[in-house]
């Protein structure tokens, strides 16, 4: 049998192929070339063939049937063997393949083998891809080479060790005695994957925190004296020492600085000298700057030192070089909370940003406008983010409406600039405006009441230009609906009244309940806005008309209407003109409309690239208390607070038993259905059917489950089903204590993926009483549109016992009916 | 459900390199180093999404981009684009010094490396990276240490092949 080709040579001939069928073939005949070597069990040519595959593999083709040869190759005494065997065990084999144990004992053996490359091999391996069983067999191993002198191994020691915890957490703990001398390590590569192995720790127990704050005043040194030490050749990047370990050092300050005001006062000169000496002409200095900043905003800083921060980010918002203006974006979004007069120093650099060709610099130049938006820059602010809304890319459209909205809603300084204002994003952006906001808009207008004749004659006009655009169409018919009176009689004393008859608002009526542009959810609004103008208008003939004509629509929810509304004239007509009354001005129940945001670390940080399922917006948090510490930005989800439905007050009581569902106002549901934004239409019966009435347990029969129970907190979830959305489970966390003290500042939040809706409800107190004598309830709402497993991350926080604790939690065992 | 979500969004890491993806203009893939457990069948999908991702962006753009819950931060050397994921903690500017340092790297190793280099040697790449990395983090800070490890290595290879001619030869 011949030698096998060599690697290179089969790479030169697979780049001559000219077609992909061509290759395909070169593939094949080589694949079948060395699955008969494999058989053969040949020892001489195994590397040089499992290399090939491996370059066949990265080209796309199966490589499966080279697994346990890499096996074999790893056995080998020959250093290339395992050279390749273990590169092909980290490309071909996972954990989830059994297989992957196989390579235990060898790996075993590597670690303990007299040459250090080879012990490097296992290490790297194991480190890499080594699953929880692998970890658990061979933990010790690591633990033993995180002690050697050989500053070659115990830095890739260190590596595992990170890895074997992360798999496997219970093994933590063994890992400590090693710990003990790491940092006094002159070796830079052991010192940076120690300090690597100190974060991870660090993170992940809080009794490991506590242990390793005393390593504060060492860590600032270690900084100290890369800053001030002169040239390092060895370690230099553009002028800087070693910034990678820097960087890590930085970041571990912060994790030990975090909640303490001793370690963050320890490291307070550090961080300042950082800031102020760190050279920022190029990329690398403003990395250690970024993570500089990170740490001081996370930190119990004082002041002064805050105050540099923001003005590093703002200097940082000036730079030529795009990636650091987004990075300073990203940061100041983080910190627009806590600090945020010494932002808006910098508003008008963010507002400059929203002009930005790059997409995610301009997606955080807007979400950082709309969270500097206040009561005395609105109008100017405004003017930009309309701006914006008018060019900006359909992507943003959606979002940027919902903040402008609500911006709107809390700092109007006129009713008329906020009627305008929406007329201005209904007329520009109006087919991106979410569906909530129909209603939402027409409780706004109905509660102006002084601005109903403005608003109609406003809305109107923007009819007779264009009726493409949904939402505002909606409004518009709502609007003429209730206030045509105004509109014939030229009340409008905000501008010039137009001339318009009667029969000329009928025709644009009637116009959209033709037009093909219009959604059957338009043209319910439609032939209710005509209905409700019978009383309004004297042309009651032709109101008539046009309903009895609707009576045979095809469309079932018009017919249904239609006929309704027929019955209204014939059998019903006294109760008509009561019926058909002007609307009442709506109560709007909750604190303050807008979307707040559970924050983590302040991040609020939509997918950019999510355009099929369009986040809700993001709206800047109001509340700077709490960050949630949990993974990143990963999970969080707007946090909407509710606005419980309102019903209108109606005209008697028993009318709702000869009309059944019929709306009472004839128009769409006064106030948001749960607030959480829906794809469904704003349907008249789903509007009225108000939760407390519909409130059944569908979901009757969910099993309650423990979520947590840790250190005598237990905290149980039970569920139930929120009617008339089947997507929205309601939990009801119970906390409850075991202890012999109380546990007090109880805090619970909650994470979910990007999926997913939470909106989390006010807790029933903050003090979790010993000895099971009481609990904490709070109700969290999850909206499951894509009915997804269920799986939350939860963070708890409170004092017992006069320390602070604090513990993060997955849950992942959630009954499937609650999901499903 | 995105794939990496389910993976990713849930280990208890709070920054770690997943994965980093080497490849051409033209969409091929010259290297690939996951640090996440993920199926074949997984990566493909994620390595054909990110890299229509990354070709799509014009050259005005910044080196960041938010893509399922990760953030992206790629390079453009000559024709070849390296592309990291890091999780939303890591230091995007960093992870820029980190991909700029294994280009060093190469380029020393390979002298004044191109994209050939690396097609045609492949596993060297592979060596370096880990010499250089290990389960996403940097193992060490010292170009100059990285290289002499690899040297020792490759020297290695020939020592034992005393029945066998150098490296080039044996594959």
């Amino acid at each position: 049998m011949p030698a096998p080709i060599r690697l290179r040579e089969l790479i030169r001939t697979i780049r001559t192929a000219r077609t992909q069928a061509e290759e395909r073939e070169m593939i094949q005949k080589e694949c079948a070339a060395i699955r008969s070597s494999f058989r053969e069990e040949d020892n001489t040519y195994r590397c040089r063939n499992v290399a090939k595959l491996l370059y066949m593999h990265m080209l796309g083709y199966p490589a499966h049937f080279g697994q346990l040869e890499c096996l074999k190759l790893i056995a080998s005494q020959k250093f290339t063997d395992k050279r390749i065997g273990y590169l092909g065990a980290m490309l071909l084999l996972d954990e989830r393949q059994d297989v992957h144990l196989l390579m235990t004992n060898c790996i075993k053996n590597d670690l303990n083998h007299s040459t250090q490359y080879v012990q490097g091999l296992a290490l790297c391996t194991l480190g890499c891809m080594g699953s929880s069983e692998m970890c658990r067999d061979l933990a010790g191993e690591v633990e033993k080479l995180l002690k050697t002198s050989n500053s070659y191994l115990r830095k890739k020691a260190a590596l595992c060790a990170v890895h074997v915890i992360r798999k496997v957490p219970e093994l933590m703990e063994m890992f400590l005695p090693a710990t003990k001398n790491l940092l006094s390590e002159k070796n830079h590569g052991v010192l940076h994957t120690s300090v690597v192995l100190l974060t991870e720790m660090c993170e992940r127990s809080p009794d490991m925190l506590s242990h390793f704050r005393k390593l504060v005043p060492q860590l600032v040194r270690i900084l100290k004296n890369l800053i001030m030490s002169g040239y390092s050749p060895e370690h230099d990047v553009s002028g800087i020492s070693d910034p990678f370990l820097q960087v890590r050092i930085l970041r571990l300050l912060r994790i030990l600085g975090r909640s303490d005001d001793d370690s963050s006062e320890a490291m307070n000169d550090i961080l300042a000298q950082v800031a102020t000496n760190t050279e920022t002409s190029k990329n690398v200095g403003n990395a250690i700057l970024y993570e500089t900043v990170l740490t001081i905003m996370d930190i119990k800083s004082e002041s002064g030192l805050r105050v540099l921060a923001i003005n590093i980010l703002g200097r940082f918002l000036l730079n030529n070089d795009k990636n650091i203006r987004y990075v300073a974006l990203t940061s100041l979004l983080k910190t627009v909370q806590t600090d945020h007069n010494a932002v808006q120093r910098h508003r008008s650099t963010i507002v400059d940003c929203l002009k930005d060709l790059d997409v995610s610099i301009k997606r955080r130049a807007m979400e950082l406008s709309f969270a500097l938006v206040n009561g005395n820059n609105i109008r100017g602010m405004m003017k930009e983010l309309l701006y914006f809304l008018d060019s900006c890319d359909p992507e943003f459209k959606a979002d940027c409406a919902s903040g402008v909205f609500l911006a709107a809603e809390k700092y109007a300084p006129s009713k008329r600039w906020h009627i305008d204002t929406i007329m201005r994003v209904l007329t520009t952006a109006g087919s991106y405006v979410r569906d909530d906001s129909v209603p939402n808009l027409i409780q706004l207008i109905t509660n102006s009441v002084e601005m109903h004749a403005y608003t109609v004659q406003r809305l109107y006009k923007a009819l007779l230009d264009d009726i493409s655009q949904q939402p505002l169409v909606q409004v518009s018919s709502w609007c003429i609906g209730e206030y045509g009176d105004l509109l014939v009689s030229g009340q409008c004393e905000e501008e010039e009244p137009i001339q318009v008859t009667e029969d000329e608002v009928l025709d644009v009526l009637e116009g959209l309940l033709v037009s093909n542009l219009s959604t059957p959810v338009t043209r319910g609004y439609a032939l209710t806005a005509i209905m409700k103008l019978s009383t309004r208008f004297s042309s009651v003939n032709r109101i008539k008309k046009v309903v009895s004509i609707y009576g045979s629509s095809i469309d079932v929810e018009l017919q249904q209407r239609a006929v309704e509304y027929n019955a209204l004239f014939k059998k019903y007509d006294h109760m008509r003109p009561a019926l058909l009354e002007r609307m009442p001005i709506m109560e709007k129940t909750a604190t303050n409309g807008p979307t707040e945001i559970v924050q983590t670390n302040g991040e609020t940080e939509p997918s950019v690239l999510d355009t099929k399922h369009p986040p809700p917006v993001t709206q800047p948090a109001n509340q700077a208390n709490d960050l949630l510490d949990l993974l990143g930005g990963n999970d969080v989800v707007p946090v909407i607070q509710t606005t419980l439905p309102t019903k209108p007050a109606s005209a008697g009581g028993e009318l709702l038993d000869l009309l059944g569902d019929l709306s009472l106002t004839g128009g769409p549901a006064p106030a948001p259905a749960p607030s959480v934004p829906t794809s469904q239409p704003p349907f008249l019966l789903d509007g009225l059917s108000s939760q407390p009435l519909f409130n059944d347990i569908a979901a009757a029969g969910i099993p309650p489950m423990t979520a947590y129970n840790k250190n005598g907190l237990k905290i149980e979830f039970t569920f139930e089903r929120a009617n008339p959305n089947p997507n929205i489970a309601v939990i009801t966390i119970h906390a409850s204590n075991s202890t012999e003290a109380d546990m007090t500042d109880f805090v619970f939040q909650a994470a979910v993926p990007k999926t997913f809706q939470l909106q989390l409800l006010s807790p029933s107190s903050n003090v979790v009483p010993a000895l099971n004598q009481g609990t904490v309830t709070q109700v969290i709402r999850v909206l499951n549109p894509q009915k997804q497993q269920l799986r939350m991350r939860i963070k708890l926080t409170y004092t017992h016992k006069g320390s602070p604790v604090q513990d993060l939690a997955e849950v992942n065992n959630f009954p499937p009916q609650s999901w499903q | 459900m995105p794939l990496i979500t389910s993976i990713c969004a849930f280990p208890l890491t709070t920054h770690c390199m997943q994965f980093m993806l080497l490849f051409s203009r033209q969409g091929k893939l010259r290297l690939q180093k996951w640090y996440v457990p993920l199926s074949d069948k997984e990566k493909k999908k994620i390595t054909r999404e990110l890299v229509q991702t990354v070709l799509a962006r014009k050259p005005k753009m910044c080196s960041f981009l938010e893509w399922r819950d990760l953030k992206i931060v790629y390079k453009r050397y000559a024709s070849l684009y390296f592309c990291c994921a890091i999780e939303d903690q890591d230091n995007e500017l960093i992870t820029l010094e980190i991909i700029h340092r294994y280009v060093e790297l190469l380029d020393k190793y390979f002298g004044s490396v191109c994209e050939l280099d690396i097609i045609f040697n492949f596993e060297k790449a592979y060596f370096i990276l880990d010499e250089f990395l290990l389960g996403g983090e940097a193992q060490e800070t010292s170009k100059k240490n990285v290289l002499k490890a690899i040297e020792q290595a490759d020297l290695l290879q020939e020592v034992r092949h005393i029945t066998e001619s150098a490296w080039s030869d044996s594959v």
